[in-house]
């Protein structure tokens, strides 16, 4: 059994505290769900594990003037819980729904799942879709950035020793915009995705044009990604099967999908082809 | 270096020194001698160790012990009550065929109790989605999820487990 100290700071500084000063010999746990596997299976051998669980002020789900704020503490499960979340970001309801287990979601948070930075992270996606930006607090103080340029590569973000995330801000959205997210997998559960489409589309008065569209890919790069030549497609056009099938081809082309354990470029290229134009779809009705 | 938590334990207050990096399994299993949670993946994937923690399902293999400070844990030798009368979860995947080898059995009947502290009347669907992080290999889990329909039932209607009609 790997051997550790498991310290509990009471504030965040504390804790970035504590992280700096046993510098690599330290990392930060949440939820464990990720942290804890990994020390299981000696890919990680911190002597030190600085819990971020019971911190203050991390925990919150704010949605005012439009403005969604989810701390980065906050755990899967509540999200799925959540009644503004599933009134409010359905496609979040659609990311954080078939994550893992129950059990995982009981303690997985999402900040750990966006900072574990995996190409595949179901809840990256959606949020990259939706303009989230994330704050962050470390020894040199606090700083923000687009979610979307946190990811350098698979599991690795921008985040320095002793960074932590403290929070997702997503700005307030047009009117009349709706978006889905559709995780593909093999099975049913407790199965990381073949590949993930997350579509936003802002709709006009007429509520048939396209004033804005976002399409967020995962398993596709190295990061999750926004298939921009695609979205450049669907904006300021109607929505129509046409202008669907188009963008849906687009996506495939500039996605790097390749070959992995789970599935193969070419089958994963075809179902973005599928998903893009039935997420659109989706997120137009709900637009709605 | 050692560590003094205190915590809920089946409903007995626990005061106790762990090491750091025990696992909450490992102190169940190996420290408590509590052998019913059960030791399958442990990665998380499998459920065979779930325990229920503030009333919410979790893995007792990736939960740190530590974390129990202040927290009401409940095991599955915890749910008869002391008198020895089984909880209708019990009755029911013993009277229903729900348990073969019986390994899964544990982690199933605690993502059960979590479900329907939170969730009384339970959909299939919802016990599906409830169930999905807990494996079976033997029953095809028709039976299991059957049980949790059944439990759900007697608790609501204050009935009991209709056990199955002997031919």
């Amino acid at each position: 059994m790997s051997k550790f100290e498991y310290l509990m700071p009471s504030t965040i500084d504390e804790a970035i505290s504590l992280l700096v000063s046993h510098g690599e010999r330290a990392k930060y746990i949440a939820g464990g769900t990720d942290v804890m596997v990994k020390v299981k299976e000696n890919k990680i051998h911190p002597r030190y594990l600085v819990s971020l669980r019971r911190l203050q002020g991390l925990d919150h789900i704010t949605y005012k003037d439009g403005e969604l704020r989810i701390g980065a503490t906050v755990t899967h499960r509540m999200l799925e819980l959540s009644p503004i979340i599933r009134k409010e970001f359905p496609i979040l309801i659609d990311a954080v729904t078939n994550i893992g287990s129950v059990q995982i979601r009981n303690v997985a948070t999402i900040g750990g799942n966006i900072v574990n930075a995996v190409p595949s992270a179901d809840g990256a996606i959606p949020l990259i879709t939706l303009g989230a930006h994330v704050r962050i607090r470390g020894p040199k103080g606090e700083r923000s950035m687009a979610l979307e340029d946190l990811f350098i590569g698979p599991g690795q973000t921008l985040l320095e020793t002793g960074e932590i995330l403290l929070e997702f801000v997503i700005p307030q959205l047009p009117p009349r915009t709706g978006a889905a997210y559709v995780k593909h997998t093999r099975r049913e559960a407790m199965e990381l995705p073949l590949l993930g489409v997350a579509v936003l589309v802002s709709l006009a008065e007429d509520r048939t044009t396209c004033t804005e569209a976002r399409i967020g890919l995962g398993v596709l790069a190295p990061t999750p990604m926004r298939a921009k030549n695609a979205e450049a497609l669907l904006k300021g056009q109607t929505l129509n099967e046409d202008v669907l099938k188009k963008a849906g081809k687009a996506a495939a082309e500039e996605c790097k999908a390749r070959d992995s354990i789970r599935g193969e470029a070419w089958y994963r290229r075809e179902m973005v082809e599928v998903l893009v134009p039935r997420m659109a779809r989706l997120a137009m009705e709900r637009a709605k | 270096m050692k560590k003094a938590i205190s915590f809920i334990l089946n409903g007995n207050q626990i005061e106790m020194e762990i090491k750091p990096y025990w696992t909450l399994l490992h102190l169940l299993r190996e420290e408590l001698q509590l052998t019913g949670t059960k030791s399958g993946c442990e990665s998380g994937e499998c459920g065979a160790c779930t325990v229920v923690v503030n009333g919410k399902a979790v893995n007792a293999c990736l939960f740190p012990a530590v974390e129990v400070e202040g927290a009401t844990v409940l095991t599955i030798e915890g749910l008869a009550k002391p008198t020895g009368e089984l909880h209708p979860l019990q009755t029911a995947f013993m009277e229903l065929g729900a348990v073969q080898c019986g390994y899964c059995t544990p982690g199933m009947i605690m993502s059960a109790k979590a479900l329907l502290g939170e969730n009384p009347n339970p959909t299939e669907d919802e016990i599906r989605h409830a169930l999905a992080g807990n494996m079976c290999r033997c029953t095809g889990y028709t039976q299991i999820i059957e049980s949790v329909k059944q439990a759900a039932h007697a608790m609501t209607s204050k009935g009991e487990v209709r056990p199955r009609k002997v031919q």
